[in-house]
């Protein structure tokens, strides 16, 4: 019997996503992971990227995060993100207009530590948009 | 004695009163649905960042590298008081309770010699303070306009409350909302978050079967990632739990002026209709003396 491995995508809003499935590829800040089940209890970091989660061999979902982290537990994975969504449903216009905000905050910053802060946010942005652009 | 017009005139305008309450509680009955509702759905997160957080300060605990959002500063003379109210009153007691139980706080913190910062959020709590403990307000974020509270309203408190502590300006942080209990209790309290009050022994944490985490990037790393979320997700969840508190006080405030404007309208009624016999009466005896009198 194969083995299936508990997912939970929670947001601070709701419960995304809670499945049985077979693997879940997670973007780590320190690279990507897989997790099967029977994975060592992890607590890690993610960066902004896709999940891919993996069911019969195929992968079968695929879904935005923006950051937040993974916890594997012997009874499952659960990831807490900032802000998720599947990749199907994810709107590149609205993700232009926040890069386009978070560079001319970027430009409007007063000191070091909010241009830094600015500069970060609109990084993130811009790799979303990446990773939009190769699907 | 006032006219028979008046008191029509009275009883209508309390009507139109009556009216207006009515509509309100309905509108706060459904919108305090739709609070809960969320309020719920927050729940499964805030208790998983609980329970690794938990885990994560245990290990913690006592080790000279430990970020400082949990250890705090070392003192405790400056306290921050973020204070949440609604943005509209009309809602009973709902903002003067937790006013109120910001005020004690300070005044207690004030007389040990401490000294306070208050941020406002939510209008009503400013208006409330800025009467005696204006020099204390250091600002306010208004959720004007805030149709349904966002885990960004909280990301934007947050990130002020860090600020500030990123500047020093502070040593212990302190929310005060109204816990939502049910829809005609809500009870205002004070949750400290800044140093994070540590868990007690083998709170919640997840059973790993005698296995420990393995932690990527390093437990401090990680740890210094995770608590800046976790204060935000504390802010988010006391920001729902005040949603659905306001929510609530407004629906059980509207509902005891429906009933007020009812007993009023009945007392009203009652007057004018005696005033009326009165009349009539007086009427029959001034035309019978008179018709007597010839």
């Amino acid at each position: 019997m194969a083995d299936k491995l508990t997912f939970e995508l929670v947001s601070p809003e709701r419960l995304i996503l809670s499945a049985e499935v077979d693997m879940v590829v997670v973007p780590g800040t320190e690279g990507d992971f897989g997790v099967l089940p029977g994975h060592a209890p992890t607590v890690a970091t993610i960066q902004p990227g896709v999940i891919e989660v993996y069911d019969e061999g195929h992968p079968v979902n695929r879904l935005f995060v923006r950051g937040g982290f993974a916890e594997v537990t012997p009874a499952g994975l659960t990831i807490l993100a900032e802000e998720a969504m599947p990749l199907a449903d994810m709107d590149r216009a609205s993700f232009e207009a926040r890069l386009a905000a978070a560079e001319e905050d970027v430009r409007d910053a007063k000191d070091d530590t909010a241009r830094a802060k600015a500069e970060q946010s609109a990084e993130q942005l811009r790799r979303v948009l990446e990773i939009l652009g190769q699907n | 004695m006032a006219s028979l017009k008046d008191l029509k005139v009275r009883i209508k305008s309390v009507k139109s009163t009556q009216k207006i309450t009515k509509a309100m509680k309905m509108v706060a009955a459904s919108k305090l649905r739709r609070a809960q509702e969320s309020a719920e759905a927050a729940r499964p997160f805030a208790l998983r960042m609980d329970r690794v957080i938990a885990g994560l300060t245990a290990g913690m605990a006592g080790r000279e590298d430990a970020p400082r959002l949990m250890t705090g500063t070392g003192a405790s003379k400056v306290h921050l008081l973020v204070v949440m109210t609604a943005e509209r009153g009309l809602c009973g007691a709902f903002n003067s309770s937790i006013v109120r139980l910001a005020r004690s706080r300070t005044l207690a913190l004030l007389a040990e010699g401490k000294e306070v910062k208050i941020l406002c959020v939510g209008r009503k709590g400013r208006d409330a303070l800025r009467r005696d403990l204006g020099r204390y307000i250091i600002d306010t974020i208004e959720m004007v306009g805030v149709r349904r509270i966002g885990y960004v309203n909280a990301e934007t408190v947050t990130d002020r409350v860090l600020e500030l502590f990123a500047e020093g300006a502070f040593d212990v942080a302190t929310i005060f909302f109204a816990r939502f209990q049910s829809a005609i209790s809500q009870v205002p309290t004070a949750q400290q978050v800044i140093p994070l009050p540590l868990a007690a022994e083998g709170d919640g944490s997840a059973d790993l079967g005698g296995a420990i985490y393995d932690y990527e990037p390093e437990e401090s790393e990680i740890l210094e990632a995770l608590l800046p979320r976790n204060l935000a997700v504390q802010i988010f969840k006391a920001l729902l739990e005040n949603a659905a508190s306001e929510q609530g006080a407004r629906m059980s405030a509207m509902d005891n002026a429906t009933r007020n404007a009812g007993d009023m309208i009945n007392r009203l009624t009652l007057i004018y209709n005696r005033s009326r016999q009165a009349a009539i009466t007086k009427e029959l005896i001034e035309i019978i003396s008179g018709a007597e009198a010839l």
